[in-house]
């Protein structure tokens, strides 16, 4: 493939990633603002040779996800806040049973049926586990289209290398906007992956079971132990984008678009002398603890601005617990938040901390 | 004097006892599909679909790769799993609880897509597993611990008959009830079973067999008594018969 630059939403950059990661099963139900991604499947995706079928429900679709995933095959659902609620069913199920698969949650406003908007609700539900159960889900947070398009690739990877489901949270900002993408060569199929344990038919072996229940005395204790370790193996992946941190004596905390729009406050902040930073944290989970606490270590102030009432600036909290302490500042649901909003509050909390 | 063998257990089926309560005919349920299985010759290339309900060791006896479904979803994940390797011979096995109650959603839709599947519906009329509450099969006066003075049509609906509405979905190739209470109904029943895997195997479509069963336990009779009340209450109310046949379209 040509490294040509294109034009797409980064809906259609999380279409394209998941697809040269080598995607053989797409199953999803349409919800604003994510719609882009099931209609870019049911065109490429049987032209690459997987399944594309838009299920009854987003039950459904990550029940379906659930069968394809037990078969070893890179499946994938994507939708937004409600329907991820739903699938928090399937996606404990997929946990328990140690299947990977990807589950990408383009976010709007909450509760309930909220709005169509842009929002990043839903962080406590992605990163405590969501669903039922001692559990918890790699998440990542792509901030642009190219992000969101290597991001998506890389999930799929951890997802097998882990056995584990992998959430992409974006918001409806990055679904909906529009970035030059450079697509990268597709990734060719792995025939061995999954090997060891994906249903195939019980030829010439004993036959499998992949399951989540586990009854006889003690099987649970020792499974959920055994998760626990893959999640403290996890950690080590941590992820964040750091920005003119080393000098800062605020250091703004915040992920994915408002990250991203939060990174323009910084830059016009600096042009007017403030000596502030960003960190964006990447990964959601593992959440890059070790980062923010050698930077409270070194002195520094936080501010978590979130596009939601204040859920990441617990994790912020408890990483630089006993150092520091975390400004917050939230963007409210419905709006689309801008450099200038932030620019104000970052140097309302820069000046709080020097009085 | 030589031996002539003429019956003995299915490759297919474990040399292990059951959980099942006595007189449970779950255990001849799926004894027909490992039977079947057997015959073909299909056990390494099949993958089950097992629920959740009383038979959710399935796994346990019939020794074929597997999948575990949450509570009513086994359609969903079946059709996963047989999209991404359409090779297969892939079934589902479910209770009335879970394929008509909480899953009804998911059985309503693969069956409307067709997806080339075999479903596999005990009919209990009750919740086996959790104790004996009311399902949507429960008979109109039928007591269970939902409905101690009996299920009432005002407050609960009509008892849900699986195998006619199956058969009026056009993805649906066949659909039959059948009983497992006689030995004469046991051959219909294998008979039934077989057509039910035949026709996604011969891509026509779904195939779906619902199976009156007994629950002894839950309906607090004995496993004689229990086999009497299938011919007495179940029969009249959920016919016997092939409501739909592909093969044999307009004859049934
Ligand atoms: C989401 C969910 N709700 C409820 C249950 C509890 N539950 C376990 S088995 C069962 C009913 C099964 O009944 P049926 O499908 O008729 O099968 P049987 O036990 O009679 O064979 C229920 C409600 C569950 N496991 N999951
Ligand atoms: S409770 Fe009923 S369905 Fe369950 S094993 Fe016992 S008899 Fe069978």
């Amino acid at each position: 493939m040509k490294s040509e630059r294109i034009f797409v939403k980064g809906n259609e950059a999380v279409a394209m990633g998941a697809i040269d990661a080598g995607l053989k099963a797409y199953f999803g139900y349409p919800i604003t603002p994510q719609n882009e991604i099931p209609e870019y499947m049911c065109e490429h995706l049987p032209e690459a040779g997987g399944a594309f079928v838009q299920a009854e429900s987003e039950v459904a679709s990550i029940n379906m996800v659930l069968g394809a995933a037990a078969m070893g095959v890179r499946a994938m659902t994507t939708s937004s806040s409600p329907g991820i609620s739903l699938m928090q069913e399937g996606i404990s199920y997929l946990a328990g049973s140690e299947l990977p698969c990807v589950i990408v949650n383009m976010m709007r406003g909450g509760p309930g049926l909220g709005d169509i908007n842009t929002a990043q609700a839903d962080y406590y539900q992605s990163t405590r586990g969501g669903g039922h159960g001692d559990y918890r889900t790699p998440c990542l947070a792509p901030a642009s289209c190219q992000e969101a398009y290597e991001l998506t690739r890389e999930a799929f990877d951890w997802a097998f290398e882990h056995r584990t489901p992998v959430l992409i949270v974006g918001d409806a900002i990055l679904g909906q906007m529009k970035e030059p993408l450079t697509r990268r060569a597709p990734r060719p199929a792995d025939p061995a992956e999954g090997q060891d344990w994906r249903l195939s038919g019980a030829q010439g072996r004993p036959a499998r079971i992949i399951r989540s229940l586990r009854l006889a005395e003690g099987t649970l204790a020792r499974h959920n132990l055994g998760l626990q370790a893959k999640y403290d193996a996890l950690q080590g992946l941590a992820r964040a984008d750091c920005f003119l941190t080393e000098d800062a004596d605020l250091v703004v905390v915040a992920f994915g678009s408002i990250g991203r729009i939060a990174k323009s406050a910084v830059r016009k902040l600096r042009a007017r002398g403030l000596k502030v930073g960003l960190v964006r944290p990447v990964t959601l989970y593992p959440f890059p603890s070790a980062v923010l606490r050698d930077l409270a270590q070194a002195g520094k102030r936080f501010l978590t601005i979130e596009h939601n009432m204040g859920q990441m600036v617990d994790d912020v909290r408890l990483a630089v617990r006993g150092i520091a302490d975390s400004d917050f500042f939230g963007a409210l649901p419905g709006n689309l938040p801008t450099p200038d909003e932030f620019e104000e509050a970052i140097a309302k909390a820069c000046a709080g901390g020097r009085s | 004097m030589s031996e002539n063998i003429v019956f003995q257990r299915p490759s297919v089926m474990a040399d292990v006892a059951t959980h099942y309560c006595p007189g449970c005919q779950h255990g001849v349920v799926q004894r027909l599909v490992a039977e079947y299985i057997d015959s073909r010759q299909l056990a390494e290339k099949t993958v089950m679909v097992t629920s959740i309900g009383c038979s959710v060791l399935l796994y346990n006896y019939l020794l074929m790769d597997a999948v575990e479904a949450p509570h009513g979803r086994a359609p969903a994940v079946a059709t996963g799993v047989k999209r991404v390797a359409p090779d297969k011979v892939v079934f589902a096995y479910q209770g009335d609880g879970d394929l008509a109650s909480i899953g009804m959603a998911e059985i309503m839709h693969a069956a409307n897509r067709g997806e080339r599947i075999t479903i596999i519906f005990v009919n209990n009329t009750c919740y086996g597993m959790t104790g004996g509450q009311m399902a949507p099969t429960t008979l109109i006066g039928q007591k269970t611990t939902t409905c101690p003075s009996g299920r009432c049509a005002s407050s609960a609906g009509l008892p849900l008959r699986m195998a006619e509405i199956m058969a009026g979905l056009p993805g649906v190739a066949y659909a039959s009830r059948v009983a497992v209470n006689t030995t004469k109904h046991i051959a219909q029943a294998k008979k039934a079973v077989r057509m039910a895997f035949d026709a996604p195997l011969n891509d026509q479509g779904m195939g779906f067999v619902e199976i009156l069963a007994t629950c002894p336990t839950n309906w607090k009779m004995t496993p004689l008594a229990a086999n009497q009340r299938i011919a007495d209450e179940m029969i009249p109310y959920f016919p016997l018969g092939t409501f739909k046949d592909a093969k044999n379209a307009g004859a049934c």
